[in-house]
């Protein structure tokens, strides 16, 4: 059977268990929409929690930015998982305490002040909309170099299932969902990865294998062999890296920083029974990501060797265009590979430096988010496995947009509707402008996955400084310092967002040309401003916090209320 | 009222204060520490087929991550023991 033929069956097969899942696991009320009835067992929303984190970007783009990074890809792998951490031992079990829905929810409460809570309202609605047009341009990518539609049709298919299942489901519908979608992705990871393990080193286990000897016989070192290639090649050495010490400080603390402040990820912690299974659920959480976490540098240097060995042949000296391998025509037609026949040999040559640089004797352009997807081909793995791959990609894309979708719409129905416009609104009806609110956001999102702004990439940034200049300091503050005020949380996130948004529009966005390290405050990079923006947010909350009355009694009452498990029930509204 | 006495309740903080810092100690120390401040001495020293800084920074401190939460649990349960607010 031919490629295409089984990607359709697979993820033809994927949708129809997905529908299933949706149909069976319907919600019945606010209460099963926004946080699953609180009914979800730890370890099964571990699992939901890893697919609903766990992206396009993570599955598809993560290895690549490894492979092409060397040593500094480092910052993803430990700012996306180390965040986990801050979660699971500051935030999750006291939030669960709490017992509300949403993030805002935690800060209009804890701050008494509608003010805070307005401002909480549209962090979180920028932030999980800047991530799913994201998440609704990788469906498309997927469908469009697997199944040969073109992108407008891929977004729209994937934009019909998230709907499905978000609008009939809500959070129980898609927890269970994202069950299903982990153990596609991660099986989909994997498999490729052991293949290509097993072929470079004949060691089964990605993990090992990565510091193994190489199959070749010549008792070398994966990793060695890889930075000898490297360098001969004109890049820095791959264990080593480029940016300065400082500057993979302070992106790393703000990846970590921004992924325990994203709403999508805390609100999971709601939908556990206890506090003691938002403890285990993190634990659990970041197992099931550790295991994709492990595997992706593994991948990303097996998949460099295997990619220079095919451009420029085992001796390094180039190799024929004419007689390239269909992968690299496959992915030419996307645009996503360039050949320029600088010295006209008609050999490919890839090494450091632009294609259309003279001074450079590279020729081969490789965009980092093949990586993944081309590697089972690079590898000439069976058609099945790349069939199983599409399949994986579409299911992280899928997983993280109905997550996101829904902290949208419960933003809209439940903290503005519900408590701005509309206090006396009764369940039935919120929960009916909560499936419209997940409706017409997916509908936007849509047209941004087909016409993606060009900032995509740029946002990303923005999305994780906003969050670690915004929540995290203010909801750390709201437990851990029974005396904060109001007015000191609010004056902390107003000026550690627009510090860091700050920083971020001017080098990204007004003033791109200066975007070197040279003009950098104390050399950090946009990517990691946000470290710096939450330590703005500390300082200002505390400085005006000293200025003014202290929470009041009642207040600090609460936060006592919440320092210890006993009594947690479920999550309510009120 | 969940706590037998006040002193309980500023006792029973503490000693979680108390945890989460030793824990917090050890997550910076994998990941900021061997990961990135310490990377060009620990890369001297050979791992398997590794450079030992940079394995820390793209496997060791992920491993770490995921024991260190395990360990909160199992502390955090034992200390909601003792002071009795558990829940059931």
């Amino acid at each position: 059977m031919d490629v295409q033929l089984l990607t359709f069956i697979i993820v033809g097969a994927s949708f129809a268990l997905y529908i299933a899942i949706a149909i069976w696991a319907r919600a019945g009320s606010t209460n099963d929409f926004y946080v699953a009835g609180g009914g979800v067992p730890p370890v099964l929303n571990g699992m939901a929690t890893a697919a609903d984190w766990m992206s396009a970007a993570s599955f598809i783009s993560m290895a690549g930015l490894i492979s092409f990074m060397g040593y500094d890809g480092a910052v993803y792998l430990m700012g996306w998982t180390g965040g986990y951490v801050l979660l699971a031992l500051c935030l999750a079990p006291y939030l669960r305490k709490f017992g509300k829905f949403t993030v805002p929810d935690f800060i209009g409460d804890r701050y008494y002040s509608q003010t805070a809570r307005t401002v909480a309202v549209f962090c979180a609605i920028f932030v999980s909309f800047t991530y799913v047009a994201g998440q609704m341009r990788g469906v498309g990518v997927v469908f469009s170099r697997f199944l040969e539609v073109d992108i407008v049709t891929g977004v729209v298919i994937g934009m019909a299932i998230v709907f499905f299942y978000t609008v009939l489901g809500g959070m129980k519908g898609i927890t269970y969902t994202q069950v299903a979608q982990y153990c596609v992705l991660i099986f989909a990871y994997l498999v490729p990865c052991v293949f290509i393990s097993v072929m470079v080193t004949g060691h089964i286990l990605p993990q090992t294998a990565f510091g193994a000897t190489l199959a070749d016989g010549s008792g070398m070192y994966m990793l060695e062999k890889l930075d000898q290639i490297s360098v001969a090649l004109g890049f820095a050495e791959y264990t080593t890296g480029t940016k300065s010490t400082i500057d993979v400080f302070f992106i790393t603390f703000a990846l970590m920083v921004g992924t325990a402040g994203l709403p999508h990820v805390i609100v999971r912690f709601f939908t556990v029974p206890k506090v003691r299974d938002a403890r285990k659920s993190a634990g659990w959480a970041l197992v099931f990501i550790a295991i994709l976490y492990t595997t992706a540098p593994a991948l990303a240097s097996f998949g460099r060797v295997n990619m220079i060995e095919t451009i420029n042949g085992p001796d390094l000296a180039g190799t024929p265009y004419a007689e390239a391998p269909t992968w690299i025509k496959n992915w030419e037609k996307t645009g996503l590979i360039e050949f320029n026949d600088k010295n006209g040999d008609g050999n490919m040559y890839y090494a450091a430096g632009s294609i259309t640089d003279p001074n450079s004797a590279n020729e081969v352009k490789v965009d980092r988010d093949i990586m993944v997807l081309a590697n089972p081909e690079i590898a000439n793995l069976p058609a099945w496995v790349i069939a199983l791959v599409a399949a994986g990609g579409v299911a992280a894309a899928l997983s993280t947009s109905a997550g996101l979708l829904l902290v949208i719409s419960t933003s809209v129905s439940h903290d503005l509707l519900k408590r701005n416009f509309a206090p006396n609104i009764s369940d039935k009806a919120e929960l009916g402008y909560a499936r419209l609110a997940a409706g017409v956001a997916i509908v936007i999102a849509g047209y941004f996955g087909i016409n993606p702004p060009g900032f995509v990439a740029q946002v990303v940034a923005f999305a994780f400084g906003l969050a670690a200049s915004s929540f995290f300091p203010a909801i750390i503050m709201g437990i851990f310092s029974k005396r904060m005020n109001d007015k000191g949380a609010v004056a902390g996130m107003i000026s550690g967002i627009a510090f860091t948004a700050a920083y971020i529009i001017y080098f990204k966005f007004v003033n791109p040309a200066a975007n070197v390290p040279a003009n950098w405050w104390f050399g950090i990079s946009p990517e990691g401003i946000g470290t710096l923006g939450m330590l703005v947010n500390f300082a200002v909350a505390y400085g005006v916090f000293k200025m003014t009355d202290e929470a009041p009694q009642e207040i600090q009452d609460m936060v006592e209320s919440i320092r210890f498990p006993k009594g947690a029930g479920e999550a309510s509204a009120h | 009222m969940a706590f037998k006495s006040d002193d309980d309740k500023t006792a029973y903080w503490k000693e979680n204060l108390s945890i989460l810092a030793k824990l917090l100690v050890v997550w910076f120390v994998v990941s900021f520490g061997c990961g990135i401040l310490l990377v060009d001495v620990l890369n001297e020293i050979q791992f398997f087929g590794f450079k030992l800084g940079f394995w820390f920074a793209q496997q060791g401190a992920i491993y770490v991550f995921v024991v260190l939460i395990f360990v909160y649990m199992a502390k955090m349960n034992a200390l909601d023991k003792k002071y009795g607010v558990d829940e059931e």
